[in-house]
């Protein structure tokens, strides 16, 4: 909790106001997007492949259409079939198969009917007639030679003209001469790692309510983490013109990435335009197991070289990462991990492998975590080796600004070395683990993007101002637009009512990813406030008679030395006469962001490991992470716990398990484990801060960072207490006694 | 579907023999999520939770009565029989949530066939008899006779479990349960192990070991049991347990666990637990 000064001190920015849309979501009265409905909305439901990989080789849906309540049945053939070199041409066969079914639960046609059950049951009685495929699984039988295909439309990117392939994306990078440097190493060690597919785990299904009406124009009620995504992509697969559909932004419960996509809307969209009612699609919690974008499983190879005194010398890293049964989400930016440290060469190899399972989507700094799981492993294998502390040898290697990332651009201004110098002097590292636990440490990093944003702010004539953006709140971003809204124009937080609007009602704003809400959207409300300041001082200059130069914004009111014994003229003075100064005030800034900071993090873990039973237990844990500034601390701490915790879930337990003909086993929270409140300790945290010179606050992003080092922290901590190197994800019990036996 | 709620085990027999396909349920906490993933939905679902012979618990002569479909809240509250049997305590204490504890019952623990079900080896090593009532009026048998296998019972079509019936165990008896889960909590046993043991000073007298979720049903382990009596619970006494737990069982390779994991961890488990119902006994 202790957060390292920064040196800049605000009034509002760095405390922590309950957020404005708590009280909604605490009683009970937030509506997400499955509490809408409709007058005569319908219900639909869908039917998935019972196969992992199967041509279509017909479908009747004569027996459906006349069961009792049905108003509309889909099907692909509904949809108008993208060019392969469309970029949503992926997305549009995933939201349902054209010809071939390419994994199981690949949803294959929906109907509508009056209740739920009706629209159920009608879409059992869909028959279709299948083809069986070969299916193809893991990322080693996909690369084999002469693998059969996974996905006939998938060609590898970015090669030109080329065969249909397993592979999605082939990316080298090379710095240095790595193999010379290896052969020079005091000390080289080598593993493979690998590691499976998790899911996202957001508590809340997808949802959407859509209402396509006889004009032609679709409202869609959804949750996501963009809805101007929502309606790009659902427009795409549609073959609409996006000016067809409006968006408006349900409350979300959670996404970590999972949200950045599409699944229902289009057939949805469709569904309501063919039964002229409003129509309701929410899939079920296995549902979005099945079918919704897990991360990337990845099979890692990674060797590090360093001197006998710790320096790292060279890092050789083959990393292939299985993306499902499409090409467009690869994971290539794994290398990205290798940025935490000056590696002066490097060799890195990236693969995005297709397999026979669902289309894999964004999570917490995709890809990073895979990477930094063996990166970090092995790089505290190499701190023992020597015996060094696993700090040191970090501190001794940590990127600086100026140093090199992997993909060769420089780092800006970076806090890693806060980081490290602030775990080390925290009391969970200058204390002895508890009696019979050990400990680990590990480094992680992202390095957040920026993109586009826009921001409206009305000030009103009560002296309050709204602050209007396109950026979905998924981790209390709308309290921190607040304050740094309040932190401008001198008002009381609560003066400022946050607000979400849809496609229609605000300027167009990519999706809230990359850490980047905070970070961009709030760098458009900054500078509406600013350009409001303006204003105000404007209208002030004119009521006070004083030239306009001479007026200056001070703690919420305007002031001028030349103003002979008059009051400063505060913010509800001014708007309680905007009508007789020039008419409302408002503001609206939109940016492309550019500078997004990167965030480091490193965590500490204290664990105990049951060497009869090869459970794990989690005794202490702290997270620390540079957050540029934490313009809400609570919600900083809020991403960097929940990013701990999801960590947590990730190496110990959480996994997709597929029989052998690709059916997810595990289809639901009893099986897929993601931890309970009695798995965890209290996840302490410390925030580093050192702003980025980028932002007017100093904001980096911190919503993914904090996912990627867990699973090497607890990876190292049971080296310590059990003296095993665990390789493989989850390091579940069953796992950690195998290990244990084999070791003995 | 019909739902029925009846108010005596005549009414409950009744509606049973009235209605084929007709099932009862107590907690609905198993047969509510196996209607919702697609097992076919019975006739008459009937709700046995308005009997009050299935929804008390009472001890006089000697044993305990417990009603079939009482939530195992009321009974895990219950100090007396806390005191008393704190290893089926601690089996029906590891059910699901508190939310699933207010629902569920010993009778759905058990009548679900699961080998899993945490429960039911306790029961079974402290010899609980349950009541069955049917057609022909009621009858009495061991708990370990009324699971034949996954999801399988002994019980005849218009059968339904009343009530268990426990004896007081003798003095200086403890028993325990210890599962593993790769959770802390809400997760399903991929083994679990009852021992129940009577003490003489530091010999034991009289032993049951039970394991759960490594065969088809819940097993008693002789070999395990023979290892403790006369024993001290010494090293070599307690690696013969381990030993003969392991060799008990006879488990699955699931999504939940190995075989070989589970082979290990049923010896882990079963020592363990005769460690702790030792040190009850004991006390
Ligand atoms: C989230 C969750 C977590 C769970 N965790 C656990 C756990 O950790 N350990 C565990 O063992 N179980 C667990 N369960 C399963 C379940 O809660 C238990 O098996 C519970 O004891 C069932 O009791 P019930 O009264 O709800 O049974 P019901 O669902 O009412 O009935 C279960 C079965 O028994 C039959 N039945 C019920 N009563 C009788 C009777 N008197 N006579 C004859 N047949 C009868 C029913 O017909 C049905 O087939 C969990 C369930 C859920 C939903």
């Amino acid at each position: 909790m202790t957060a390292i000064e920064n040196p800049k001190t605000y009034k509002w920015v760095g405390t922590r106001p309950i957020r404005h849309d708590g009280y909604d979501k605490v009683v009970g009265k937030a509506r997400f997007a499955a509490d809408l409905n409709l007058p005569g909305q319908l219900h639909a439901a869908y039917l998935r492949s019972p196969h992992a990989h199967a041509n279509i080789v017909s479908i009747d849906t004569s027996k459906a259409e006349a069961m009792p309540g049905v108003k509309a049945i889909v099907t692909g053939d509904d949809f108008p079939a993208l060019d392969i070199t469309d970029p949503n041409h992926d997305v549009s066969i995933n939201v349902l198969a054209r010809g071939t079914v390419l994994y199981h639960g690949h949803a294959i046609a929906a109907v509508a009917a009056n209740t739920k059950a009706e629209a159920q049951t009608a879409a059992a009685a869909i028959e279709v007639e299948y083809e069986l495929l070969p299916v193809v699984l893991g990322i080693d039988e996909a690369m084999a030679d002469g693998a059969p295909l996974v996905n006939e439309h998938n060609h590898q990117k970015f090669v030109g003209p080329s065969d249909p392939s397993n592979i999605a994306t082939h990316t080298p990078l090379e710095r240095g001469d790595a193999d010379a440097a290896m052969a020079a190493a005091d000390i080289v060690i080598e593993r493979e790692f690998d590691c499976a597919h998790v899911h996202q785990g957001y508590i809340e299904p997808h949802a959407c309510v859509i209402d396509t009406g006889a004009d032609g124009k679709a409202n869609v009620w959804a949750s996501s983490q963009g809805h101007f995504m929502v309606r790009a992509i659902t427009a795409a697969v549609l073959g609409w013109e996006t000016s067809r559909i409006k968006v408006t932004p349900a409350e979300i419960g959670g996404g970590f990435g999972g949200k950045t996509t599409v699944y229902l809307e289009p057939v949805a969209a469709r569904l309501s335009e063919k039964a002229g009612r409003p129509v309701k699609l929410v899939m079920s919690r296995e549902e979005v197991l099945r079918s919704s974008g897990p991360a990337p499983g990845a099979k890692l190879r990674i060797k590090i070289g360093a001197t006998s005194d710790g320096e790292l010398t060279a890092i050789d890293g083959w990393m292939a990462y299985q993306v499902g049964a499409y090409g467009d989400f690869a994971g290539m930016v794994g290398a990205m991990s290798v940025a935490s440290y000056k590696f002066p060469n490097l060799k890195l190899e990236s693969w995005g492998v297709l397999s026979n399972t669902p289309k894999t989507a964004a999570y917490r700094a995709p890809s990073a975590p895979h990477a930094a799981f063996a990166i970090e492993s092995i790089i505290d294998d190499i701190a023992s080796e020597l015996s060094m502390d696993p700090i040191e040898l970090r501190l001794k290697n940590a990127a600086v600004e100026g140093d090199l990332t992997a993909m060769g651009m420089p780092h800006p201004r970076i806090g890693l070395v806060e980081c490290l110098e602030a775990l080390k002097a925290s009391d969970h590292y200058q204390s002895e683990p508890a009696e019979g636990a050990a400990r680990g440490v590990a480094v992680g990093f992202w390095f957040n993007i920026g993109e586009q944003s826009s921001a409206t702010v009305n000030l009103n004539e009560d002296g309050t101002a709204t602050v209007i953006t396109g950026s979905p709140d998924i981790g209390g971003s709308r309290a921190s637009m607040a304050l740094m809204a309040a932190e401008e124009l001198g008002i009381d937080v609560y003066s400022i009512t946050p607000v979400v609007a849809d496609t229609e009602a605000v300027g167009f704003t990519d999706v809230t990813e990359g850490s980047r809400a905070t970070f961009a959207t709030g760098k458009a409300v900054v500078e509406a406030c600013r350009e409001l300041k303006v204003e105000l001082c404007r209208r002030a200059a004119q009521t006070m008679g004083v030239d306009e130069a001479e007026v200056e914004w001070v703690d919420g009111a305007a002031v001028s030395p030349s103003h002979v014994g008059g009051e400063p003229l505060t913010l509800a003075a001014i708007t309680a006469q905007a009508k007789r100064t020039g008419g409302p005030l408002t503001a609206t800034a939109s940016l492309n962001a550019a500078g997004a900071g990167p965030s480091f993090a490193v965590h500490c873990a204290d664990v105990k490991v049951d060497e009869e039973t090869g459970q794990t237990e989690i005794v202490r844990y702290t997270a620390v992470q540079d957050a540029g500034t934490a313009i809400h601390p609570s919600y900083v701490e809020g991403q960097m716990q929940g990013g701990s915790v999801q960590g947590i879930g990730w190496a110990l337990n959480e996994e997709y398990i597929f029989s052998s003909d690709g059916v997810l086993m595990n289809p639901g929270f009893l099986d897929y484990r993601i931890p309970v409140a009695s798995d965890l300790p209290m996840i302490e945290t410390i925030i580093v801060e050192v702003p980025n010179p980028s932002h007017p606050y100093g904001v980096r992003g911190v919503g993914e960072t904090g996912i990627v080092p867990p699973m090497a922290t607890i990876g190292n901590a049971i080296k310590a207490a059990a003296g095993v190197r665990m390789t493989s994800l989850p390091m579940s019990p069953p796992k950690v006694l195998k290990a244990l036996g084999d070791a003995r | 579907m019909e739902y029925a709620a009846p108010t005596t085990v005549d009414e409950a027999r009744t509606l049973l023999a009235d209605n084929p396909g007709s099932r009862v349920f107590a907690g609905a906490t198993d047969v509510v999520p196996q209607m919702r993933s697609g097992r076919p939905e019975p006739s008459v679902l009937i709700d046995l939770k308005l009997i009050d012979r299935l929804m008390s618990v009472t001890h006089d002569n000697g044993h305990w009565t417990i009603g079939a479909a009482m939530p195992t809240s009321e009974l895990t509250s219950n100090g007396e029989f806390t005191s008393v049997f704190p290893g089926i305590s601690e089996g029906a204490g590891w059910i699901g949530s508190d939310q699933i504890q207010n629902r569920s019952s010993l009778g759905g623990n058990l009548c679900n066939g699961s080998p899993a079900a945490d429960s039911v080896p306790a029961m079974i090593a402290s010899e609980a008899r349950a009541v069955i009532a049917g057609t022909d009026g009621e009858r009495t048998i061991p708990v370990a006779d009324v699971v034949t296998g996954p999801g399988q019972l002994s019980l005849a079509d218009g059968e339904f479990v009343v009530e268990f019936e426990i004896d007081d165990p003798p003095a200086n008896t403890g028993d325990a349960y210890i599962r593993m889960t790769p959770r802390t909590e809400m997760d399903i046993a991929i083994v679990g192990a009852a021992v129940r043991v009577t003490m003489n000073g530091d010999t034991c007298t009289d032993a049951r070991v039970v394991l759960g979720a490594v065969a088809p049903t819940a097993v008693r382990v002789p070999d395990a049991e023979a290892a403790l009596i006369g024993s001290s619970l010494d090293e070599a006494a307690l690696a013969e347990v381990t030993a003969a737990a392991s060799a008990a069982a006879n488990p699955i390779n699931d999504k939940r666990g190995t075989i070989e994991y589970r082979v290990q961890v049923a010896g882990v488990l079963a020592k363990r637990a005769a460690v702790l119902a030792a040190e009850r006994a004991r006390a």
